[in-house]
């Protein structure tokens, strides 16, 4: 398995995936960053030539712009002369109490954490089934294996952007094209900063090699760190008339 | 963003004295000091600072190593700037493949950039190459009134003066430039030679600082009388050439765990300096890089073999002119003592002036030691020695201490005054309200 040399990455200012784009960089890779904020990318792109990178783009864009997502591959396409892979990091927290009162949060956080990923990656695979190869991951989580009543709206999100990408693995496995299901446990970023800490939480450098790692072959459904794959085998396995009872 | 939190990263590497704080996070270089509400403030790195320099008991830590970010690097002139937060050793990854090495390196490569200026580091090339900030070309200060100014030599100079050495109290460092020196190869060509005395020390030195960029002594401080001072000179250069770059060594031991009493006993010290005294040398070396400027990184939280107390570093500067007198009085009171440790250090500095109002590094004899924490025994030592070091003229490193008097600190740095018109109003620091209020 060839490591991707080009690869697109829509969040890139994402503690996450600014991490895997080191890994990047020091191999000199080619990268696109998209992001939101024009002074977040600046710096990152900023770093990654100094590490690196053998040409760095960016591009300024909300996610869910849903309408520019077609010109956003184009745009990739043309500016780094073709697209090996796929990195879809974006994503936000949603404050579960607001969402709990709101469905226009709700609706809003679903947009956000899935909507907009499953318009990301229609164009993305298409693109990718048409050349014939290519690596797509995307950052879901270990929140999307069961909900749970202190995050179920982001886990609802996730947990469809994990179902989305099984069938579209089945779909384009036949095409060459690896679909890559990235679920990170707890993972101490910006998003989660106003979390008390313990040893199961992991920093953002090693949960972005393995990233990183998993773009360049190997597993396709893929626990970051590791542990988390057989705590969510025991997590799933417990019955859902003793799950309910829980505060977890 | 915020985080209440205890967690073992916020404290000093002396593991003295225990503090609390709330911990903000600076992670974009563009964005305002929205951290500061009633509390006081500090910028903290890497968290390597021994005593209470790094630490704000009961106010609020801005945690800086989310500003790790690389910002250009010209591999012709070997000029690096980067974001405050990025360690040393992260520089030395880009920088050695490139032919470019830190012009000044302290004991461990585990410090921020922003530490290595607000401490003013210096390494054991002082004699060549003077302190840290003798290499900042410029970098960036933001006050907590949201102002940012550039400073540099030449572009508001009283703040570049003020901010170097200037113990993260002016404001914050947001990135710097810096002046990297041209290496040929990651090795360095070592010389070790053991001396019997002080005396064998000071003719190593004068015979050594013109022809080696390096030198420093490790010596055995539980030894008295006639081998006062005994111990090994170590000096070196970066290799001319190296047909095999080095790999650069990870490291491989750790001390897992706290231990609740100290390892370090003074019976072990007499053994261990015994024994590292006589044990074989091998004269000529050439060795990696981090095995000669950066040994304890190897050993993960090595502080942790000090125990649940924690320990204190002292290092003091004494002369230059009767340097010698002051350091064999300094060794012969902690030989006295007992109580002293492993890893004691000798080196001269040299005569390149330190840029910062509050910079340690000035010419003369340093010595620095570690004392693990057995309370006002150690006090009492550590207050005896700073009496010695006062009347000889000398200072005493606030990046590696918990203790000194407020008296003791306007003695050694008699310009703290003029420091004091550069202080942020919003940022304090355990260590000043200690020496300063």
């Amino acid at each position: 398995m060839s490591v991707p040399k080009r690869l697109l990455i829509c969040g890139a200012t994402s503690a996450i995936a600014s991490a895997a784009a080191r890994c990047s960089a020091a191999a000199h890779d080619l990268l696109f960053l998209v992001g939101r904020n024009p002074e977040k990318l600046r710096a990152i792109a900023d770093d990654l030539r100094v590490r690196g990178a053998a040409q760095v783009e960016t591009l300024v864009m909300d996610m869910n712009d849903i309408a520019r997502h077609a010109m956003l591959i184009d745009e990739c396409q043309r500016r780094l002369g073709g697209i090996d892979a796929v990195l879809i990091a974006h994503g936000t927290l949603p404050d579960q109490a607001a969402c709990q009162v709101s469905f226009e949060a709700t609706r809003a956080e679903l947009e956000t954490n899935f909507m907009s990923v499953v318009s990301l990656l229609t164009h993305a695979a298409n693109y990718c089934e048409r050349q014939g190869k290519g690596a797509i991951a995307v950052i879901s989580s270990v929140a999307g294996d069961r909900g749970r009543q202190s995050n179920y709206v982001y886990g609802t999100a996730k947990g469809a952007v994990s179902i989305f990408l099984q069938g579209l693995r089945n779909r384009l496995h036949r095409r060459g094209v690896r679909v890559i299901t990235i679920k990170p446990g707890f993972v101490d970023t910006p998003m989660t900063a106003d979390f008390p800490k313990n040893a199961l939480w992991a920093d953002p450098a090693s949960v972005g090699r393995g990233v990183y790692r998993a773009l360049a072959g190997g597993r396709e459904v893929v626990y970051l760190p590791w542990f988390w794959r057989p705590i969510m085998l025991l997590i799933r396995a417990i019955p859902e008339r003793v799950f309910k009872r829980l505060s977890l | 963003m915020s985080a209440n939190s205890t967690r073992s990263r916020y404290q000093s590497w002396g593991r003295y004295p225990p503090a609390k704080h709330q911990v903000r996070f600076l992670r974009w270089r563009h964005e305002p000091l929205s951290h500061i509400g009633a509390s006081s403030v500090l910028p903290f790195g890497n968290g390597r600072s021994y005593g209470d320099s790094c630490l704000n008991d009961g106010g609020l830590l801005l945690d800086m190593r989310g500003l790790d970010r690389m910002i250009s690097f010209d591999k012709e002139r070997g000029v690096l700037c980067c974001e405050a937060g990025v360690l040393l050793g992260e520089i030395l990854e880009l920088a050695v493949p490139a032919g470019w090495f830190l012009p000044v390196s302290p004991g461990t490569k585990f410090v921020t950039v922003g530490g290595a200026i607000a401490n003013d580091v210096h390494g054991k090339n002082h004699h060549r190459a003077g302190s840290f900030g003798c290499h900042v070309r410029q970098f960036e200060l933001l006050r907590s009134d949201g102002s940012r100014r550039i400073c540099s030599r030449s572009e508001n100079p009283e703040w570049f003066g003020a901010t170097i050495g200037g113990l993260g109290l002016t404001g914050v460092i947001l990135w710097a430039e810096i002046q990297l020196q041209r290496v040929a190869a990651a090795t360095m060509d070592i010389e070790t030679i053991r001396f019997a005395d002080l005396g064998g020390f000071f003719r190593l030195t004068e015979e050594s600082d013109a022809s080696f960029a390096y030198t420093v002594a490790w010596v055995d401080c539980a030894s008295r009388g006639n081998s006062l001072g005994r111990g090994i000179f170590t000096r070196g250069n970066h290799a001319h050439h190296d047909p095999a770059p080095a790999h650069a060594t990870r490291s491989a031991l750790g001390v897992p765990v706290e231990l609740p009493r100290a390892l370090v006993t003074d019976t072990a010290v007499r053994v261990f300096n015994a024994w590292y005294y006589r044990r074989p040398l091998q004269r000529i070396r050439r060795v990696p890089y981090d095995s000669f400027l950066y040994p304890l990184d190897r050993i993960r939280n090595w502080n942790r073999i000090y125990g649940r107390r924690g320990f204190f570093q002292y290092q003091c500067v004494v002369g230059p002119s009767d340097g010698r007198d002051a350091v064999a009085e300094l060794l012969s009171h902690i030989a006295a003592a007992g109580g002293g440790s492993f890893l004691a250090v000798l080196k001269v500095f040299g005569a390149i002036p330190s840029q910062g109002v509050l910079s340690f590094p000035r010419p003369g004899i340093t010595l620095a030691l570690d004392f693990p924490n057995r309370g006002s025994g150690t006090m009492r030592l550590l207050d005896r020695l700073d009496e010695i070091v006062r009347s000889s003229g000398g200072a005493v490193y606030p990046a590696k201490d918990a203790r000194m008097s407020a008296d003791s600190f306007r003695h050694y740095f008699p310009r703290w005054r003029s420091f004091c018109e550069y202080l942020d109003p919003a940022f304090s620091s355990s260590f000043w309200r200690r020496v300063a209020s």
